[in-house]
């Protein structure tokens, strides 16, 4: 792999309707979420409420639901859903031969 | 020109050469001879000893629906007459691209002007012990057919590992043909790739209810025999029996003869969008390419690859762009079709299909106006027209509320009112197939007074059951009554049009035994619930069958997944079970072992009589448990929907007024009740006379002992709205005291809506009710009881000591950690 992408792990790793984080030195962790449908996504492990950790929630649909305050966070764009306003940041994925690959560089600036 | 066919050997005309004899390689060719058929000179190498025949139906003929002679494509004739020359059963084992030859595996050295490689794809065969042991096979080829059919004639027991498409047709074939089929899949879902949990859950069903055995989750360690296949080992010990194996993981591109000619090689060949190779002279097409970062395992990517192809050799270049593809499954009388993308996410909307009784889910997934996916299971007899419009990028948005009934309801005229539709039904049409309802008498119904959808429910049963015609009973009512109709109790969540009760009595009543078959029997109207029904259904389930059901980790609350509170910081609070708030210096000097050892900013003693440690991380939490463990402390299921705390005071022991010995029923009674589930959480309280200093009188079971007994009281609660118990009996013995515990705890396990506490519970169905069922029944309540301490028996095992075992690992590690130059992250 080129620099660029960052392997980090098995796609059957993360469970189904479930998710695990990614941990950054000295910044805040990465949530690598697997809908029930199989699709992959990553985003900030901090919810645009007041910084819940999203990989704890319950994900069902696209979305997961925020362990602290119930907040649904929609898993592609990081938009709150319904009446909440606010947005996390996503990072690009993408599969390869079954491998989780996730961008360095948004990586790092969604970390810091 | 040099066009004319000439004897062979004299033929000066350029000389193609094909590799591989199968679907794509021979489909370039028919391609080809259909703009120019006299353009080239074609040989094609073959490895398998036979002429071009369609793979696809290779599961029909292990079937026994077809026989090879019916699924060949081109016959020798075929090559006989466009003058190709056929080299079957030898194998091109080399590419020289500078002298522009192949050898074969007989040594036969043939030079071309230009190169197709065809080679396909082999079955992936996963690395473990054993799978090199005869009767260990893929399914890719008709010697594979054979040797399964020579299995078959043997009888016995046959393994499939992969429940896949290739899997499952092959596990159809055999059991056809008379073996004992297991099929091993490593994911939740069958087909996963394709399917999503509802659809891969009614097809589980259906291949069961045809004596499949598939066994999810499994995963294999090894294949064991000694000069042949005499079984399979998975992971957690478990061995089955097999003569026969079959490895339907995947596939890999067959690239070998490729990268070893030093062609630019990914996944697959990589090649252009004219299937050019990295090689100018050198083309390849179908499963062994890899096109725009993308390899393909299905037929109809290779008919667009093979027509861009044609194109380019006879100068005519068009190129290809990608294919989207879609799935049906090839077993009979089981109707399985997806397409697209499913999963969802952004703007994505779902809508969903659901009918039980004929076993029937629909999904098609729509954004931004046009159809990005589809999943149909049960008749699939629109799944064209979704691929269709999918394909086409059509714009939806004026059929959208009729799509998901089909092409016949989306574009017919007079139905697209579903209310007219309803008024024009006929009195005996028949609204509810599971109950036999028909129109009338739903109007009879209402008109007898039913006005709302929960009165026609228990009035005529319509809707009752599955629910899928819902709205169609809706429809009846709005039309007989205009604004008059009454709203029902509230449903569960926006998944549903059922209420908590109905989903519960349909539970027990239909015998179900998993979320996805709750969500299909009674129509869920998205594909896997919300973050409320979801926990609700596990615990619903739970209840139901103890010991059967198997807990749904992923629709926990995170406090229930990871068996400690989530704190603001992401940090969590561990509190250790103190029975009956009793401790002793081998408990305190664990927990201030633990606060020291793992730096925890906080320890608390709670308000429910014990010590609340804080800051801990989530990756220390198992350790913290093993070091809790050791000093004999179990989890306090501080986080749970579930048993907490029995309160206690000191009690007859000590105190100058105790009446009983209230501290030693807390601790029995929180052995009796520790680690159940419930609906909402519950705390017990037992004081030793009535100044209850044990606060007995706002707890969901109290007990204040008496010089003659014990006085029970129930539903009490704390918290905004402060509650006093109610009073339910008064008995005269500890044992009659923990009785009449188990059976009222029962009760609210079995009756009480998700999320509703005793006090709200009992406020709704009234003491008397309660009082009836534990205090008046005896035979209930002695059932009550038995049934408590039935299920307790799979509860206590404490869900710490698993995870320090082992069990669930993932839940505390990060799966990777990325450690950026220092310079990066500042
Ligand atoms: C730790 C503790 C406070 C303390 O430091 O004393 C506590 C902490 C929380 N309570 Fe409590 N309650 C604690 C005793 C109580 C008590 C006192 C008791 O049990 O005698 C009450 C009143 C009695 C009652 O429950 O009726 C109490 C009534 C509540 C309520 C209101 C419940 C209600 O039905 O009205 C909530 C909210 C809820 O559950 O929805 C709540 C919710 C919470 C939550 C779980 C809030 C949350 O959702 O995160 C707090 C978790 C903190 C944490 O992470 O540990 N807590 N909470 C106590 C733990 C007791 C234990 O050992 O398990
Ligand atoms: C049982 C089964 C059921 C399937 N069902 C479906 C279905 O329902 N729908 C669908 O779309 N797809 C289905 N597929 C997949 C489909 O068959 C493949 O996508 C298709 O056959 C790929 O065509 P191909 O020409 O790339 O490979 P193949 O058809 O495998 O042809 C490659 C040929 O090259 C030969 N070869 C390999 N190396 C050499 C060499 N060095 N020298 C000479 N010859 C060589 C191989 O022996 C083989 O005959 C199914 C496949 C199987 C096995
Ligand atoms: S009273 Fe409020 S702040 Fe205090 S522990 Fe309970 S829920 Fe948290
Ligand atoms: S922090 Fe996520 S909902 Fe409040």
């Amino acid at each position: 792999m080129t620099g660029e992408w960052l392997d980090i792990g098995w796609v059957d790793e993360i469970p189904l309707r479930g998710s695990r984080t990614v941990q950054v030195t000295g910044g805040d962790d990465i949530a690598v979420f697997r809908t029930g449908e199989g699709a992959v996504f990553a985003l900030a492990d901090r919810c645009p409420h007041k910084g819940g950790r999203l990989s704890q929630g319950i994900v069902h649909g696209g979305a997961v639901a925020c362990p602290l305050h119930n907040w649904r966070i929609a898993l592609a764009t990081g938009e709150a859903l319904g009446e909440d306003k606010g947005c996390t940041p996503t990072v690009p994925v993408k599969i390869d031969a079954g491998r989780v690959l996730i961008c360095r560089a948004t990586a790092l600036k969604v970390a810091a | 020109m040099k066009h004319e066919p000439l004897t062979p050997g004299v033929d000066t005309r350029d000389h193609l050469v094909v590799i591989g004899n199968g679907m794509a390689g021979c489909r370039a060719v028919e391609e080809l001879l259909a703009r120019d058929p006299h353009r080239y000179r074609v040989t094609i190498f073959g490895a398998e000893p036979h002429v071009n025949y369609n793979r696809i139906m290779l599961s029909p003929v292990l079937a026994g629906e077809k026989t090879f002679e019916q699924i060949v494509i081109n016959d020798a004739d075929w090559y006989a007459q466009n003058a190709i020359e056929l080299v079957s059963g030898d194998p091109v084992v080399a590419i020289d691209r500078a002298a522009r030859t192949v050898t074969a595996r007989s040594g036969r050295v043939t030079g071309y002007d230009r190169l197709l490689i065809a080679t396909g794809s082999d079955p992936f065969i996963i690395p473990v012990p054993g799978k090199d042991l005869p009767g260990v096979i893929g399914f890719r080829d008709m010697k594979d057919v054979d040797h399964m059919l020579a299995a078959a004639e043997r009888g016995g027991d046959a393994v499939v590992i992969g429940g896949g498409l290739l899997g499952l047709e092959a596990a159809h074939g055999l059991s056809l043909r008379g073996m004992k089929v297991t099929v091993l899949h490593i994911m939740p879902t069958l087909m996963e790739r394709q399917l999503d949990e509802a659809a891969g859950w009614l097809l589980k069903s259906a291949l069961e209810a045809r004596g499949q055995t598939i066994l999810i989750g499994a995963d294999t360690a090894e294949i064991v025999g000694s000069d042949a296949v005499e079984g399979v080992r998975l992971k957690d010990g478990t061995l089955i029996p097999a003569s026969l194996v079959v490895m339907a993981v995947g596939i890999r591109p067959s690239v070998a003869l490729a990268r070893e000619a030093g062609l630019a090689v990914g996944r697959g060949i990589q090649v252009d969008d004219h299937m050019v190779t990295s090689d100018p002279a050198i083309l390849a097409v179908g499963e062994c390419v890899e096109h725009d970062g993308n390899v393909y395992g299905l037929v109809a990517p290779l008919w667009d690859m093979c027509r861009a192809l044609a194109d380019g050799l006879t100068d005519a270049h068009s190129g290809y762009r990608g294919s989207v593809t879609s799935t049906k499954l090839k077993v009979a009388g089981l109707d399985v079709f997806s397409a697209g993308d499913f999963s969802g996410g952004d703007g994505a909307e779902d809508i969903v299909l659901r009918d039980a009784s004929r076993g029937i889910y629909k999904r098609v997934v729509v954004k931004d106006d046009r159809i990005v996916g589809a999943v149909l299971y049960g008749d699939t007899a629109d799944g064209n027209w979704y691929f269709d419009l999918l394909k086409k990028g059509e714009n939806v948005a004026d059929i959208r509320d009729l799509l998901i009934f089909g092409q016949a309801f989306a574009s017919g005229g007079a139905q697209a009112d579903p209310k007219s539709a309803v008024a024009a039904l006929s009195d005996d049409a028949e609204i509810c197939g599971c109950n036999g309802v028909t129109k009338g008498k739903v109007f009879a119904c209402i008109d007898g007074g039913a006005h709302s959808l929960d009165a026609v429910r228990s009035g005529c049963k319509a809707s009752a059951s599955c629910g899928s015609c819902t709205g169609i009973v809706e429809t009846l009512l709005a039309l007989r009554l205009g604004d008059e109709v009454e709203a029902g109790p509230k449903t569960m969540c926006k998944c549903t049009s059922f209420g908590h009760d109905d989903v519960r009595r349909e539970i027990v009543a239909q015998d179900m035994r998993s979320i996805p078959e709750v969500m299909q029997k009674l129509h869920w109207s998205t594909p896997d619930g919300c973050s409320s029904c979801r926990p609700a259904l596990n615990y619903y389930l739970l209840c139901a069958l103890p010991g059967i059901y198997k807990d749904d980790q992923q629709s926990r609350f995170v406090n229930e997944r990871l068996h400690a509170n989530i704190q603001k910081d992401g940090t969590y609070s561990v509190v250790p079970r103190m029975w009956g708030g009793l401790t002793n210096p081998r408990e305190l000097r664990a927990i201030a072992d633990v606060v020291e050892k793992y730096d925890a900013p906080m320890v608390k003693v709670t308000g429910g009589q014990r010590l609340d440690i804080f800051g801990i991380k989530r990756e220390d939490l198992p350790a913290v448990w093993a070091d809790l463990n050791a000093a004999g402390m179990v989890s306090g299921h501080a986080y749970g929907k579930s048993l907490r705390t029995v309160k206690t005071c000191v009690g007859s022991e000590w105190c100058r007024f105790g009446t009983q010995d209230s501290t030693g029923l807390g601790v029995k009674v929180e052995r009796m009740t520790w680690g159940s589930w419930m609906p909402h959480k519950f705390k017990i309280a037992v004081s030793g006379c009535p100044r209850n200093c044990a606060e007995a009188t706002i707890k969901d079971f109290g007990v204040v002992c008496v010089d003659s007994g014990y006085e029970l009281s129930v539903g009490g609660n704390g918290g905004i709205k402060v509650r006093a118990t109610d009073f339910l009996c008064k008995v005269a013995t500890e044992e009659e005291a923990m009785h009449y515990c188990a059976a009222f705890i029962q009760l609210y396990r079995e009756e009480a809506r998700y999320l509703e506490r005793t006090a709200p519970w009992i406020e709704r169905v009234g003491v008397d009710y309660v009082r009836a069922r534990i205090v008046d029944d005896a035979a209930g309540r002695d059932a009550l009881a038995e049934r408590f301490l039935f299920s307790q028996r799979f509860m206590q095992d404490d869900p710490w000591a698993a995870r320090v075992a082992g069990a669930d690992r993932e839940q505390h590690a990060p799966m990777a950690t990325f450690t950026p130059k220092q310079e990066v992250l500042a």
